[in-house]
């Protein structure tokens, strides 16, 4: 048993310990989960090292066998692409848990278990190399979002979680079938072994298989993204989760969709996912604009921030599916950088809930003379999220601009129409909440951060900093694998349908920069 | 010992004698031995003493068979098999007996109709599907059908002072003897072109006449329509839910795993021995049911407020993925259909215990509604039925996704891609109503009532089924290989 597995064992042994706990007894939750979150995070950091050094191979694997016929394995590991997704995961469980240690007041025991549970679903995704065991952490990670939308969330929390759980659903048992289908053509689920046939030629996938088994994958990991125009189950889902869902939900479950297509659609099937590139990004592009225009004129800060969430993540599917390593690691940073800004938005925005009641922008005014550290905190966050250089957004999507504007430089303008829009209506948002005259209720309620508080915020902010001026902290290691899978992407690919000129040439430079490597 | 009765017969026997000598015992024991109400949970004890003896014989058969390292035994001339198919089915029947048993005590005190006959009923039942599962020839194989359904047809209505118990068993007789004679119409139509009763005959005579005969497809489809009313696939499937609701709900839950286990054990018998070189003909007949079956059982269980009737629909559309396992009808499939059975007998006996458990003297604890807030006041139990949830909708690690999946497999193996796709849609429909179950204990409100109070049998039968229901799913290795000797050579 190595570390990770030992990162996968732990949050589970605290879902169990949390479970058993007595009920009378919130403050013991809350302490445990805390301790175990905590513990989690420290050693996910130990595996940043080994990982850093050497991106894109495997590290601390293990495969062992967990079924022997059909032959599915306990196949984990972890390389550049997984790590910050890790890390991810494991950072904001222990902010989450902060962050519900008020505003979680009934079934506290079972909250803080299915949040542990959701960290093993969660990591367990970012870590599995048998396409097996991906589909059981991806269906694992379902259940505890759907109790903490259900049981904790608003008002019609019961229709939100109902929603966000036949969506997912509905798209991942389809990749379930296609996942069956490539086993029975190569006997393995192992996605290692997979690619090793890809390679050597053993696997071929004709053009229709390629097509409709694309398909299957894709349309489980574009519900999750979410992609226009399966994106509607998000806001809805947002408002009405607590704020630790929120989080979650944005900043960690949103990243399974995309993991997923440059972990497996991209190096799978290269041909259809080439093919089918031209209208994918179409709609990137659509959501980008859409999900902008449309959280302009949102008058509830949750839903607002979730429909930015779904042009942000337009961002990342666009940067994925230019084929150019700039695109791709912009996307990968995307992904890492919106867990953080968005992730922080939530927490900002529930905080603000916590002390109003009130998620309504009209009824906010002011703030900042009322809590004037809250309002800088949120000042810098979205800052972050909007783009602004130095801060993380903007190297995320500089990089996504850059791969976009080699392909077709007609993407890039309307992208970059969509960081204008951010712009707009996260300042419009930030005047009608902080500045102004403060309504009487906001004078009484409102309150400056406390310290618990600073804690879960604190990191957030410090790495916003961090991700924005010292790229080379994170982007080697992702650059590293995310070469291999452009390599990945041309073997055994026939490329049948015109592609745009640019992206043909794109991707033969990425194998020049691989073989260069 | 004689020529007609070897002492292979004797010993092929054996399970099923103990079966109907203790049957017939708890009879007599009821008024002669324990005529005292209080004393009637010994019949229980004695009811376990004879599923012992039964399982003891099935375990002589079993070791007998691998010592000797057959594949089968047959007695009676061919008229009874013992083989992995009969085995696995059978030690299924003799765990589901003991775990329906055990929990009836407490419900039959609250509903005032506790009897002797009741376990004595169980013991016959099984009686008969030992035969559904083990019969090779028609005769022996009806009979078996009849004698579980005769006791079946007397424990749901069991409840005589209640009308809704009276009219399910009414409705389940006459629609049950209605399919049995279209059943044995078909069969005397194999006895008429074969000359024989025993099914390897007439699969000989049947393989060597044209394909699309029109006497074997009228057998097949009189046969057909039999069999699928037994599983409760649509759309033969109109007296399930009606049934299901109204009888106890311990024999509810042993109706849909005992009886519905056999059935299949018969089905396939049938369709896997006479039936097999009519192939062609009966698929697209089984695709339509097991079709229908699936969009039926799935859309109506969305709209029910009684989870009796919630899990009778969902039994029918299980019923569609155990079809669809026989239609992939490859290595997979087949092992896939035991698997299937298997998991799907444990998990929906799990939740029709938690019902159980629920009745209480002043709540009947059928409505969605009466287990709001199950969370709050009897957390094990709100759990429990979240495991068996998620297993029927087939989730993972629970084992109902391991059946899902071995179905899913054995359809694209063999290039029912169409099918594997509709079967994949449904599961996503399935989530939606067992989740109402799930959202009324973890989140609606808990009413004012008094807390369980359960039996040690509930307790020790509700473990059993979900342990077997979360292990299955996490380590299913032992349990697949067993599913894997159950194959019929």
């Amino acid at each position: 048993m190595n570390l990770l597995d030992l990162i996968l064992l732990l949050p589970a042994a605290g879902f169990l310990a949390v479970l058993l706990l007595p009920r009378r007894n919130p403050g013991a939750a809350r302490g445990v989960a805390l301790a175990v979150s905590l513990a989690v995070f420290v050693l996910s950091l130990a595996l940043a090292a080994p990982v850093w050094k050497d991106g894109s191979t495997m590290q601390f694997v293990t495969d062992a066998d967990w079924i022997e016929s059909p032959a599915i394995r306990y196949h984990v590991g972890v390389d550049g692409l997984g790590i910050w997704l890790v890390l991810l995961a494991t950072l904001l469980t222990p902010v989450c848990v902060l962050v519900s240690w008020r505003h979680i007041d009934r079934r506290v025991k079972e909250f803080y278990a299915f949040l542990l549970l959701l960290e093993v679903g969660l990591i367990g995704v970012f870590v599995a190399l048998d396409l097996f065991l991906f589909y059981v952490f991806w269906e694992v990670s379902l259940v505890p979002m759907y109790f903490l939308i259900g049981i904790w969330g608003h008002e019609r929390r019961i229709y939100a979680a109902v929603k966000f759980f036949l969506y997912t659903m509905a798209g991942s048992v389809l990749m379930l079938a296609c996942i069956i289908y490539l086993y029975n053509r190569t006997g393995t689920f192992d996605y290692t072994s997979l690619l090793a046939m890809i390679n050597a030629g053993d696997l071929i996938l004709s053009r229709p298989e390629q097509l409709l088994l694309f398909l299957g994958f894709f349309i489980a990991f574009a519900i999750k993204v979410p992609l226009f125009p399966l994106h509607t189950w998000l806001p809805d889902a947002h408002v009405e989760a607590p704020t630790a869902g929120s989080i979650m939900l944005a900043s960690v479950m949103l990243k399974m969709g995309t993991y997923g297509l440059v972990r497996f659609a991209l190096p799978m099937f290269p041909t259809a996912a080439r093919e089918f590139a031209w209208w994918i990004v179409i709609l990137a592009i659509i959501g980008i604009i859409y999900g902008a225009l449309v959280a302009m004129v949102q008058p509830n800060m949750k839903k607002l921030v979730a429909y930015s969430s779904v042009s942000h993540l337009g961002f990342v599917v666009l940067g994925i599916f230019t084929f150019t390593q700039a695109g791709l690691d912009g996307a990968v940073y995307q992904m890492l950088n919106h867990g953080i800004s968005t992730g922080a938005l939530f927490l900002l925005v529930g905080y603000l809930y916590e002390r109003r009641h009130s998620l309504e922008i009209a009824d906010f005014g002011g703030v900042a003379t009322a809590a004037p550290n809250l309002s800088t905190v949120f000042m810098i966050t979205m800052l972050a999220s909007i783009g602004l250089p130095m801060l993380n957004n903007f190297v995320g999507e500089f990089l996504v601009l850059v791969g976009s504007a080699q392909v077709d430089f007609r993407w890039t303008v309307f992208a970059a129409i969509g960081v204008i829009l951010s712009a707009c209506y996260m300042l419009w948002l930030y005047q009608r909440v902080f500045f102004g005259e403060t309504p009487e209720k906001v004078r009484e309620k409102v309150y400056d951060l406390r310290p618990r508080e600073w804690a879960a915020a604190i990191p957030l902010v410090a790495l916003m900093v961090w991700m924005g001026t010292v790229t080379k902290t994170f982007l080697p290691p992702v650059s590293a694998r995310n070469a291999e899978i452009l390599r990945q992407t041309t073997v055994n690919a026939e490329f049948l349908v015109e592609a745009p000129p640019g992206a043909r040439g794109a991707a033969a430079e990425a194998v020049e920069v691989a073989d260069a490597r | 010992m004689s020529q007609y009765y070897t002492s292979t017969d004797h010993f092929v026997l054996i399970p099923a004698l103990m079966l109907a000598l203790f049957g017939c015992a708890v009879l007599l024991f009821d008024f002669l031995i324990f005529p005292h109400p209080k004393q009637r949970k010994w019949l229980i004890v004695f009811l376990i003493i004879g599923e012992i003896f039964t399982g003891a014989g099935l375990w002589r058969q079993q070791s007998f068979l691998s010592s000797y390292g057959l594949n089968e035994l047959t007695a009676f001339n061919g008229t009874l098999t013992i083989d992995g198919f009969a085995l696995f089915f059978n030690w299924l029947f003799v765990l589901l007996s003991v775990l329906v048993a055990i929990v009836s005590y407490r419900y039959l005190e609250i509903e005032n109709e506790h009897h002797g006959e009741y376990y004595g009923l169980i013991l016959l039942a099984q009686c008969g599907m030992f035969f559904m599962a083990t019969g090779t020839d028609l005769i022996t194989l009806f009979l078996g059908l009849e004698l579980t359904a005769l006791s079946f047809y007397v424990m749901v209505g069991f409840l005589r002072t209640q009308k809704r118990s009276n009219e399910a068993a009414m409705k389940y007789l006459l629609l049950g003897a209605f399919s049995s004679g279209l059943l044995v119409y078909g069969f005397s139509l194999f006895y008429g072109l074969s000359g024989s009763t025993k099914i390897v005959d007439v699969a000989d005579a049947l393989a060597a006449r044209e394909p699309g005969d029109p006497l074997v497809v009228l057998a097949m489809a009189a046969v057909a329509v039999g069999v699928l009313f037994k599983v409760s696939a649509a759309p033969f499937h109109m007296w399930a839910p009606d049934a299901y609701e109204g009888a106890p709900t311990t024999i509810t839950a042993f109706l849909a795993t005992g009886s519905k286990a056999a059935s299949f054990a018969f089905l396939m018998r049938i369709f896997l021995g006479p039936l097999e070189s009519a192939r062609p003909t009966w698929e697209p007949l089984l695709i339509g049911a097991a079709v229908l079956s699936l969009f039926i059982g799935n859309i109506a269980a969305v709209t029910q407020t009684n989870v009796k009737r919630l899990l009778a629909y969902s039994s029918i559309s299980h019923a569609g993925y155990i079809l669809l396992g026989l239609i992939a009808g490859n290595e997979t499939g087949l092992i896939g259909v035991a698997v299937y059975v298997a998991v799907y007998a444990f998990m929906t006996l799990g939740a029709f215990l938690v019902l159980v458990a629920l009745r209480r003297r002043d709540l009947i604890g059928e409505d969605i509604e009466d287990l709001a807030g199950l969370m709050e006041s009897s957390p094990g139990y709100a759990v429990l039925m979240l495991i068996f949830m998620l297993s029927l909708a087939g989730i993972p690690p629970t084992a109902g996704f391991i059946g899902k999946y071995y179905i899913l497999l054995a359809l694209i193996q063999t290039g029912h891609y169409t099918l594997a796709v509709i079967a994949a849609v449904f599961v996503a429909v399935a989530i939606y109503y067992y989740f109402r179950i799930v959202r009324a204990m973890f989140v609606s409100e808990r009413k004012e009532t008094a807390p369980l109070a359960s039996t040690f049998g509930i307790k020790v039968a509700l473990a059993v089924s979900g342990v077997l229901t979360l292990g299955i799913g996490i380590y299913p290795d032992p349990f697949l290989r067993m599913a894997g000797f159950s194959l019929i050579r």
